[in-house]
């Protein structure tokens, strides 16, 4: 993008004559904002629906379908429905606070997509800590949270918004740590530096370097879906004993934005997962066109991410909420010492082990992760086959 | 770099301006119907009792104080984990991990304290305690 700037700005360029930090200042919002109106705001919008229809699916219901075809427009609707709707700000509330709480998440959920690394040439910036900007600007959705509770003075909202604080910043240990071994494996903190290390095959990603990373891998997700307030670790908004936690008081726009930054907050996710461990964009050399090319990446990109975003779907529908002890002894008395005891074997690793083991260990690392995935798609036809299903159920249509 | 940096400080500002245009353009079309009970503090339709303004568990101080301690390690070891790999490549890799390992090592000295004295557990359970014998007090 610099560049182009350059290009624009330099001698017989379209804009020659303009002051150059002018252009500069005018593509960065161009730019930015094509990403959030064309980018952002679809995904988190077309994951609000999918998720309905993915937990339909797996609930044996419909699901939101009238809105467009399959009720695909369904997040349009609610996006203008909740335009409409009046904004209420209870009168024991603190007005100030209680206003500007949906801003602090929202732009701790948009601020993260300026490092996301689509492809080999879109990012918005290349960081050279790009990773530890990620961790940076999620920190202030606690905040927002926090605020939200805090200044709804309503119980449910105060019980939520503490019980989100807790969880998340105590989840950010282990999230953080499970990063530093990767960064140990590139020396870099630059996402784009990150992606390059790796290889577009499986035995190249760090998913599959060292029992160490297989382990970090999880612990980041796990960790990442507990910052997010997903389920098991929706606590702050348990329906069943809190209303709606921190957003109780909430109505209307504000309310939206909250969940806005949360639907959108699963895509970064899948993002960060697959930068650190899943080779990112990279693909095998098969085509020199560069427009080609970064569409490429970024179809690759996206499916890799947008595939941890559909698990989390899957988990959501699958498990029960953890009670507030079990997620607090989760976090500090397995997950940390894990994580912990990761990052020191990477470290010993690295010192210790030859280049020519470290190969081997990858491609046994690479079988185990197949062998993994064979054994569980056979347990899922054999409790297919179990579950004596009529031919009615078989013909049943995924899409109705 | 600073271009990096600027066009960060670009996304900070649009994140603003999103939720900005989102909540203005809604301010323009939403109806305003304030009324008493509809402002008042949502408790499950009984008229609320008190403020939520209120001290609440003790526990969640000692999370944030736990926390507080790892988080300015995390920040403390980014620059260490950053430049491992160099020292590695130049031949210091076992200072470096001497290093790292004593760091960690003290960290995991103060978690398996916290442990001990059972902070990490959400219910303390703490010791019973003696009934005093008042006659021989007295």
């Amino acid at each position: 993008m610099k560049q182009l700037v350059l290009q624009l700005t330099g001698e017989g360029g379209a804009l020659a004559g303009v002051p150059y930090h002018l252009v500069a200042a005018l593509a960065m919002l161009v730019f930015g904002a094509i990403v959030v109106f064309v980018f952002v705001l679809p995904v988190a919008g077309v994951t609000s629906w999918l998720e309905r229809r993915v937990w339909a699916r797996i609930q044996s219901r419909v699901g939101p379908n009238r809105v467009g075809p399959q009720g695909f427009l369904q997040w349009l609707a609610d996006g203008i429905k909740n335009m409409l709707k009046e904004d209420i700000i209870p009168t024991a509330a603190d007005r100030v606070l209680f206003s500007i709480a949906p801003y602090l998440v929202v732009i701790g959920f948009v601020a993260t997509f300026a490092v996301i690394p689509f492809s080999s040439t879109l990012v918005i910036a290349d960081l050279n800590i790009g990773v530890l900007y990620i961790t940076a600007v999620t920190g202030l959705v606690v905040v927002g949270v926090l605020m939200a509770g805090w200044a709804s003075n309503n119980k449910w909202s105060l019980l939520g918004g503490i019980r989100s604080a807790a969880q998340i910043v105590s989840y950010e240990i282990p999230a953080g740590l499970s990063i530093f071994p990767i960064v140990l494996l590139t020396g870099t903190l630059s996402m784009q530096g990150i992606i390059q290390a790796q290889g577009w095959a499986p035995w190249h990603w760090f998913l599959f370097h060292s029992p160490f990373t297989f382990a970090a891998f999880f612990i980041f997700f796990v960790a990442a879906l507990a910052e997010g307030n997903r389920t098991p670790f929706d606590l702050p908004e348990a329906e069943s004993e809190l209303v709606a936690g921190f957003c109780t008081e909430y109505s209307g726009m504000r309310y939206l934005l909250f969940f806005l930054a949360e639907w959108g907050n699963l895509y970064v996710i899948g993002a960060v997962v697959t930068t650190l461990f899943l080779g990112g964009w990279q693909i095998p050399h098969v085509t020199d066109n560069p427009v080609l090319l970064a569409v490429l990446q970024f179809g690759v990109f996206f499916l890799k991410s947008y595939f941890w975003v559909f698990i989390a779907m899957w988990v959501r529908a699958t498990l029960p909420r953890v009670r507030v002890d079990q997620l607090m002894s989760l976090c500090w008395k397995y997950m940390v010492p894990i994580a912990l005891v990761n990052l020191v074997g990477t470290a010993i690793w690295m010192t210790v082990v030859p280049a020519r083991v470290d190969r081997l260990v990858q491609i046994a690392m690479t079988l185990a992760g197949v062998a993994v995935l064979v054994r569980f798609f056979l347990r899922v036809r054999f409790q297919l086959r179990r579950a004596k299903l009529r031919a009615v159920d078989y013909y049943y249509s995924p899409i109705i | 770099m600073y271009f990096d940096f600027a066009n960060v400080l670009v996304f900070l500002l649009l994140g603003l301006g999103l939720s900005g245009m989102m909540l203005g353009l809604g301010r323009l079309l939403r109806p305003s119907n304030p009324l008493a009970p509809k402002l008042d503090t949502y408790e499950c339709g009984e008229p609320p009792t008190g403020s939520a303004w209120i001290n609440f568990n003790i526990r969640f101080y000692l999370v944030a104080l736990i926390f507080v301690i790892f988080d300015v390690e995390i920040a403390f070891m980014y620059p260490v984990v950053a430049v491992f790999r160099d020292w590695l490549l130049s031949g210091r890799g076992l200072y470096a991990l001497a290093e790292l390992l004593l760091f960690i090592g003290v960290l995991a000295i103060g978690l398996v304290y916290v442990w001990v004295k059972r902070d990490l557990e959400w219910v303390k359970q703490l010791p019973a305690e003696q009934p005093t014998d008042l006659s021989r007090a007295a």
